[in-house]
């Protein structure tokens, strides 16, 4: 399988009045064409960073300092992102949390889809209009038409998740970023969502990389993992791997953490310590080494990327050796 | 829609009864006997009285009010002691003359101060953010007479640009058949250019001079509210969805800030157009403004009380107006819900 989302040794900085915020560093990532990648972490550790700056949609304030991002062996990055302005929304698409904020709340969703259309495809007038229509019935959003002409706040909050993913996927994208997108929404409804988007994810071939706090969700959703933490990515591996035998004393921490049922991250106050400030000049080149048991002299050296097995990689200088579940 | 406007307008009725008792007591209660402002410094005590006779303020307060009220609903707004016309044909003709010059100076206003202000809020820290800062602050701290006196002073008397500054017409030229009471529509109705063109060049300083005044709240607002739409979420979306610039600038940004913008709109409006009264003595504009205040100075009441009853309705229709206008901005705002 060759790799349709390459990222390679991506590091982000903002600068802010009270400081640099070095919020990615040295981050690499591989996503195979139709496959699916977890991307978890506590809050703050740079997921939505880097999911903003794979589709170059970072604030103002970010500056990419290093690496590249590659999509489909097209290179995002060169000549100042020029590639990704005819990519994003039609090869590359995203759907965030909070779908009720995260649509124009004075346009009609059809619309919302058809301004994606119009942009992207040769449609126009009444087929725009028509095709818009069919991706709200894609969505599973029962009486379409009539949906069309609905506003978000007349809309639950699962419905407008439904109208965003219509949006995302307007365009028959290869590569889908799913930021959080349950959050806010209730149980039912947060199956609902993600098995449509698994659904048409297999249906169209898509990619999906699902950025999420709930690693039950990760597990049974993704066939790979990344695990970051304050900017960096600590582990790589596929879900069971990771798992069962996770490497980096942060995983084994969370997977400790996430009993069998459908607890959220954010419940389990277990992993002790906060994420270090980014701002600060002298972050310990492994950054979970302020919070970690296992810590020795060797941490304040460069980390090692070892490979435990095929595909699973993890930086650190203290591996768990075949720990138990 | 027809039905809810008419209930609106409806629904206004108490609120102008409460101006009008109020504005009948506030002047009633204002300093100053205009029976003795009539007769003039060498008025006899008994010609005071007669005039207080004639003007009916020898009845008393509940008295006076029937017959105002009673007035009123006959369309009789009273006579403007001071001019010795009806307040209706001095409010009908003072009134446009106001509305002309306010809509002139908003309109332009309007045009510089909404696209500087999207400028601003999408490059923060440029130059265009500074020149909207620096225009904010000068038509916060220039007062509107002395920036008037100067565009005057510059413009007619130094370069001779301008015309004197002496109301809406050239004396040469006679107002247009009366329309819509404003000077530009009117000649362009009566297809009479040279009338259209002199009022057009004595309009230009006096809006100048208060667009000057209003381009600063109207810049302010545009800025900040389109820097907060442009970090929404939504935002987020349109752009993560590819969509063209200038569509997530105008259809997705502007459109959602505009309501703060009309909400400044139309307070900037309603302050105007009372308000303007030092612009209107600089530039001897035939206002609506210096017409209330000449009366309020004399005791005049009927005019005082006519002039505070149509500026009442005016808001009223301005209010409406402003929410049909949200209505078809934002749909959580149709009127009819
Ligand atoms: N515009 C910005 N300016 C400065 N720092 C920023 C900015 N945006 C994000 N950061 C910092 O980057 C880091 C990563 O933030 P990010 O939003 O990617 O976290 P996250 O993993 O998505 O968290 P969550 O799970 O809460 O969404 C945080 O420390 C945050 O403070
Ligand atoms: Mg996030």
């Amino acid at each position: 399988m060759s790799a349709l989302l390459e990222i390679d040794k991506l590091s982000l900085e903002f600068r802010t009045r009270s400081g640099i915020v070095r919020a990615l560093e040295n981050v690499s990532l591989q996503l195979p064409e139709g496959g699916s990648l977890g991307l978890v972490g506590e809050s703050g550790s740079g997921k939505s960073v880097l999911s903003f700056a794979v589709l170059g949609i970072q604030d103002a304030a970010a500056t990419i300092t290093g690496g590249t991002i590659r999509f489909a062996g097209t290179d995002l990055l060169a000549d100042g992102g020029s590639a990704m302005k005819t990519m994003r929304g039609r090869e590359l698409a995203m759907i965030f949390q909070n779908p009720r904020v995260a649509l124009n709340p004075i346009r009609q969703v059809g619309r919302q889809i058809e301004d994606v259309l119009l942009r992207h495809t040769a449609l126009r007038g009444a087929a725009a209009r028509a095709r818009a229509i069919e991706c709200l019935a894609d969505v599973r959003i029962p009486d379409p038409e009539r949906r069309y002409s609905a506003y978000p706040f007349e809309l639950s909050g699962g419905m407008c998740q439904r109208v965003m993913i219509a949006i995302a996927l307007a365009c028959k994208p290869r590569l889908l970023i799913a930021d959080e997108p349950t959050t806010g929404l209730d149980v039912t409804t947060q199956a609902a969502i993600m098995r449509l988007i698994r659904d048409l994810g297999r249906e169209k071939g898509m990619a999906t990389l699902l950025i999420t706090h709930d690693l039950g969700l990760a597990r049974d959703f993704c066939d790979k993992l990344a695990v970051m933490h304050a900017g960096h990515i600590v582990e790589v591996g596929p879900t069971e791997t990771l798992f069962r035998t996770p490497a980096h004393p942060y995983t084994a921490q969370l997977v400790r953490a996430t009993p069998v049922g459908q607890e959220r991250l954010e419940n389990l106050a277990s992993i002790p310590g906060n994420l270090p400030d980014l701002r600060r000049g002298d972050l310990p080149p492994c950054r979970f080494s302020e919070r970690c048991e296992l810590r020795s002299p060797a941490c304040a050296t460069p980390l090692p990327n070892l490979v435990v097995s095929p595909g699973h990689l993890v930086g650190c200088h203290h591996p768990q050796a075949r720990s138990s579940p | 829609m027809l039905t809810t406007i008419l209930k609106r307008l409806l629904g206004a009725i108490p609120n102008l009864i409460g101006v009008v008792v109020v504005t009948f007591l506030l002047t009633r209660a204002l300093p100053g006997d205009p029976a003795a402002f009539f007769a003039g410094g060498a008025g006899t005590a008994e010609a005071v009285e007669e005039i207080r006779k004639k003007l009916g303020l020898d009845k008393s307060l509940p008295e006076q009010f029937i017959v105002y009220v009673r007035d009123l609903a006959r369309g009789d707004w009273g006579m403007s002691h001071a001019t010795g016309q009806p307040v209706l044909t001095e409010l009908t003709t003072r009134l446009p003359a106001s509305l002309e010059l306010t809509l002139a100076a908003l309109l332009l206003a309007v045009i510089i101060a909404i696209p500087l202000g999207i400028l601003a809020a999408t490059r923060p820290g440029s130059w265009v953010d500074h020149l909207c800062r620096g225009i904010a602050t000068a038509g916060v701290s220039l007062p509107t007479f002395f920036t008037g006196l100067l565009l005057a002073y510059i413009f007619y008397f130094l370069l001779g640009w301008a015309p004197a500054p002496l109301g809406r017409l050239d004396p040469y030229l006679s107002a247009p058949p009366l329309v819509t009471g404003f000077y530009l529509i009117d000649s362009l109705i009566a297809r009479d250019f040279p009338v259209f063109v002199g009022a057009l060049k004595q309009l230009i300083l006096p809006t100048i001079t208060l667009a000057l005044f209003v381009l600063a709240p109207l810049a302010r607002m545009t800025r900040a509210s389109m820097l907060g739409v442009l970090s929404a979420d939504f935002i987020r979306t349109a752009r993560a969805s590819g969509l063209a610039p200038r569509t997530v600038l105008f259809s997705y940004a502007f459109r959602n800030a505009l309501l703060p913008v009309m909400t400044t709109l139309g307070m900037v409006f309603s302050f105007l157009l009372g308000s303007n009264v030092l612009v209107e003595k600089v530039f001897a504009w035939p206002g609506i403004g210096s017409f209330a205040i000449e009366a309020l100075v004399a005791s005049d009441y009927a005019p005082v009380q006519g002039f505070v009853l149509s500026m009442a309705l005016l808001y009223v229709l301005l209010n409406l107006s402003i929410d049909i206008a949200y209505g078809f901005v934002d749909p959580r705002m149709k009127i009819e819900n």
